[in-house]
């Protein structure tokens, strides 16, 4: 319809129609594809690709990791249970020595206790036993003395050696 | 440009609303203005590289992308920041429609396929930014774009399929006596490819704008019932964001399809 008229000038109609800008329009529009297409391919394209593939590689890995981590976790787990109940057994194992020991050891005690004990009451007994022959000896000769003391006192003629023999006859009888 | 349009009013009469309700209370709009392109730093006319408003938008475009795909993934980093992450957003959508519709071996050319989808959604969208320049919406810039796609997937066909990929015209399924005529049908749709392309994205832009700035025209000129143009426009807005995406979109995964055909061209 404007194919009649020339020159941006006369544009009543459509001024895309006007022949005489095309030059300038494609010169400037292949210019600017030409730079949005260097930009693209050589910076922008290469750089998003390789981030997006980096997040991919990096997602994968993750999951991979969160994966392996979860078996070493339950592996973990595991061995602690295990490692609880060998304490555990070990503690009951340990409590029952040191049980034994003790009891070893305290009877151990006990029987010297008992033997010092028994030694002791021995000694003592002997001891006891000696002490009342010298107490017997003594009362018989105070006894001796007294009889003698009697019959002189008494009037008689006192024999001591007959004295003594019935003394000695009295006390024995005991 | 008024008094040419008061002169001409009458043969172009049906072409623009503006230029037709002109002369009328006010009604002042021209809404195909936004689609001229003009030298930046002259008066004088447009040669080659003269840097013009389309210059200016579409290095805006370019700088857009850098700011997304370079500078907002330079930290690398395995947890992305937010931009980082719009970006890898980009990269996954593109690549994956690119896996998906033409196959694993057509992702050697996911860059240039990145670069299209990019280029069209940065434009698109930052051709709806107020006092904006689209250009997207030049049929010499989605002429480009398409007939580029066409003649590299129709290359590309021949070398890798040789002859065979003269099959894509032959639908071996189909009777014996029809396979002329769908041979006809299929070469005529085959070559229609680059200018509906083409034509499709430039169209849906251009629409969408001066829509916009027909709804913005008449904004001016109501006063007080300036709110039902604004509301609008508001609505227009929304669509026109969904638009660009989606022509964006719809580019690119065409594109797939087009490689799929020049790649595995047996129906």
């Amino acid at each position: 319809m404007a194919t009649e008229t020339h020159g941006a000038e006369s544009a009543s109609g459509m001024p895309q129609l006007d022949p005489s800008t095309y030059s300038n329009q494609i010169f400037w529009l292949v210019l600017a594809l030409v730079a949005i297409y260097l930009l693209l391919s050589r910076v922008a394209l290469p750089r998003i690709g390789a981030v997006l593939a980096e997040r991919q590689g990096a997602i994968t890995n993750d999951i991979a990791a969160a994966e392996e981590l979860k078996l070493k976790a339950a592996e973990a787990e595991k061995a602690y249970d295990k490692a609880l109940a060998d304490a555990r057994a070990e503690a009951a194992e340990i409590t029952a020595e040191t049980k034994a020991s003790m009891q070893a050891e305290l009877d151990a005690a006990l029987a010297k206790a008992d033997a010092e004990i028994a030694e002791q009451q021995k000694e003592s007994a002997a001891r006891i036993g000696e002490i009342r022959d010298s107490a017997t000896a003594n009362v018989e000769a105070v006894a001796k003395d007294t009889a003698e003391a009697l019959v002189a006192h008494l009037g008689g003629q006192a024999d001591s050696g007959q004295i003594a023999g019935v003394v000695s006859s009295k006390m024995g009888g005991r | 440009m008024a008094d040419k349009a008061t002169g001409e009013g009458a043969s172009h009469a049906a072409e623009a609303a503006g230029h037709a309700a002109e002369g009328g209370s006010g009604l002042n709009i021209h809404p195909m203005d936004q689609f001229v392109v003009e030298p930046l730093f002259s008066d004088g006319p447009v040669h080659m590289f003269t840097v013009t408003n389309s210059t200016l938008w579409l290095a805006l475009a370019v700088l857009g992308v850098a700011l997304l795909l370079v500078v907002g993934t330079r930290g690398r980093a395995v947890v992305p920041s937010r931009v980082q992450s719009v970006a890898e957003l980009a990269y996954g959508f593109v690549h994956k429609m690119v896996e998906d519709v033409a196959g694993k071996d057509a992702l050697k050319f996911f860059p240039y396929i990145m670069t299209l989808f990019l280029f069209i959604a940065f434009s698109n969208m930052l051709a709806l930014l107020p006092m904006s320049f689209s250009p997207t919406s030049q049929i010499a810039v989605t002429a480009v774009l398409g007939f580029s796609v066409f003649i590299a997937v129709t290359v590309l066909g021949f070398v890798l399929n040789g002859s065979k990929f003269l099959g894509l015209f032959w639908v071996s399924s189909a009777p014996l006596v029809l396979r002329p005529i769908l041979a006809v049908i299929e070469l005529i749709s085959y070559f229609v490819r680059p200018v509906s392309h083409s034509v499709r994205l430039a169209g849906n832009i251009m629409a969408g704008h001066a829509v916009l700035k027909v709804f913005a025209g008449f904004a001016g000129a109501l006063g007080l019932f300036s709110f039902i143009p604004i509301l609008a426009i508001t609505g227009i807005y929304a669509l026109e964001l969904l638009v660009a995406f989606i022509q964006a979109y719809v580019f690119t995964i065409l594109t797939c399809v087009y490689l799929k055909d020049a790649l595995h061209p047996s129906h």
